[in-house]
């Protein structure tokens, strides 16, 4: 339970971090949050020869609000996220998100740029920037690109991160129409990963739904949307939701991953429960207004 | 590949300036270098919540930051807040209940618990269970712990009043 040893640098500037990524490869790894990595390294499942801290890093961190679009800097840590004005207005899904990860003590530290570099399946803000259409901003020493979320994860710990390349960023498109959004998983225990998970958006045009997102989570390699489920709500009355319709769908269409708590039958119908769940939550909160 | 860095931080409200290697975390830091015990270390891998201290005013596991990651931070322990009315409150009440068997779960349940009460002095009961359950206690089953929080709500409640 003692990490393997290493080197480790308090890394001032990017052009710093990537020209030492550039010499060490793959042997280097970014210490963000560490919430992750630090037990991954403690049990020697990780097992860097450099940790590259960016915490000192000017300019990784905090929340901005464009005119089209809310950016969130990779080092933003979830206690920030759930405490930031702009994100419970503009990106409410993942203030919601924030209390499902982990416990307060981890969300002290734990970042969101980490977060989604490391992909973890079973992790809930994959599944949120699914839902919520974001893009990631990388970068490396040759310049920066951006990476749609549902171009961005490939499976487990699995990104489309190439070597020496760091997640800059993630912008959020800010809503154009009414939406509404929930977010809910079914646990072990309080804090645990999720045995399977689901974040759902709807987009509102005179009552219907426009556009729905089923984003799911803990039920297979990586965060993945179920466009069957989606289909069925496509063009239907926010008051009376098809939730039957659209929780069949999503049954028949996921062809979930065991793991070592639950099959792939009990993470099916767990999946489809939750989806339940959040529809009928999301139109009985249309109804109240 | 061990070496010794130099690591300044705040520690209890003293300016402090040690050397650790760069694999020594946090917890083993304050329990080894520092000698400050009452953070205890159980899992070693950010499971249990034994080795819960304040860094920078938030609760953060012991284990799952490196030493010299708290360069330049205000790190407080059980021991630092001796003093404090909370922590004060959160003991008398832990004693009462008989919140510990063992003891060795109860500086992270105090630590966690007083965080809560500061940023939610009336915390219901589930937010209670909700704030605590990344401690781990073994012998005690939680309720004691819950009753003792709740009631040192009250008691910090009354005594501002």
């Amino acid at each position: 339970m003692k990490a393997a040893p290493f080197d480790y640098v308090r890394v001032e500037s990017l052009e710093e971090l990537f020209s030492l990524m550039g010499a060490i490869g793959d042997d280097a790894l970014i210490l963000a949050g560490g919430q992750s990595l630090v037990p991954a390294m403690a049990m020697r499942m990780a097992r860097p020869r450099l940790l590259l801290d960016v915490n000192h890093i000017p300019g990784l961190s905090g929340v901005t609000l464009g005119d089209s679009a809310l950016h969130i800097g990779a080092l933003t840590r979830y206690h920030e996220l759930a405490a930031s004005p702009e994100i419970a207005r503009h990106a409410p899904l993942i203030a919601a998100a924030v209390p499902l990860i982990a416990h307060e003590a981890i969300r002290s530290r734990g970042t969101l740029g980490g977060n989604i570099a490391h992909a973890d399946p079973a992790s809930e803000m994959p599944a949120v920037l699914l839902a919520l259409d974001a893009t990631i901003h990388a970068e490396s020493g040759q310049g920066g690109r951006t990476i749609p979320a549902c171009d961005f994860f490939l499976g487990t710990y699995e990104t489309a991160l190439a070597p020496g390349e760091i997640v800059r960023s993630v912008s959020i498109p800010r809503p154009q129409r009414a939406e509404r959004s929930a977010i809910d998983e079914v646990v072990r225990r309080a804090g645990d990963y999720a045995m399977a998970g689901a974040a759902i958006r709807l987009v509102a045009e005179a009552g219907r739904v426009a556009e729905a997102r089923i984003a799911l989570f803990g039920v297979a390699d990586r965060a993945l949307r179920c466009a069957p489920a989606e289909e069925a709500l496509r063009g239907a009355e926010i008051a009376a939701l098809p939730i039957e319709e659209a929780v069949a769908a999503l049954r028949d269409a996921l062809e979930p991953l065991a793991d070592l708590h639950a099959g792939a039958a009990t993470k099916r119908h767990l999946a489809g429960v939750v989806t339940g769940r959040l529809l009928a939550g999301l139109q009985e909160e249309h109804e109240n207004g | 590949m061990d070496s010794l860095f130099p690591l300044t931080l705040r520690l209890n409200g003293q300016q402090v300036r040690h050397e650790v290697t760069q694999r020594t975390t946090l917890a083993e830091f304050l329990r080894q270098t520092a000698g400050l015990t009452a953070t205890h270390i159980g899992c070693e891998h950010g499971v249990c919540g034994a080795c819960t201290v304040m860094v920078d005013g938030r609760i953060v596991r012991g284990c799952l930051m490196f030493a010299l990651q708290a360069e330049g931070a205000e790190v407080t322990t059980l021991e630092g807040l001796a003093q404090d009315a909370a922590m004060q409150a959160l003991q008398k009440r832990f004693h009462e209940h008989n919140a510990l068997q063992c003891g060795f779960c109860t500086s992270g349940m105090l630590i966690t618990a007083r965080a809560l009460l500061e940023d939610n002095p009336r915390p219901s009961r589930d937010q209670v269970r909700e704030h605590l359950s990344g401690n781990y206690c073994r012998c005690t089953g939680y309720q004691a712990i819950v009753e003792a929080t709740l009631g040192a709500a009250g008691d910090i409640e009354e005594g501002a009043a």
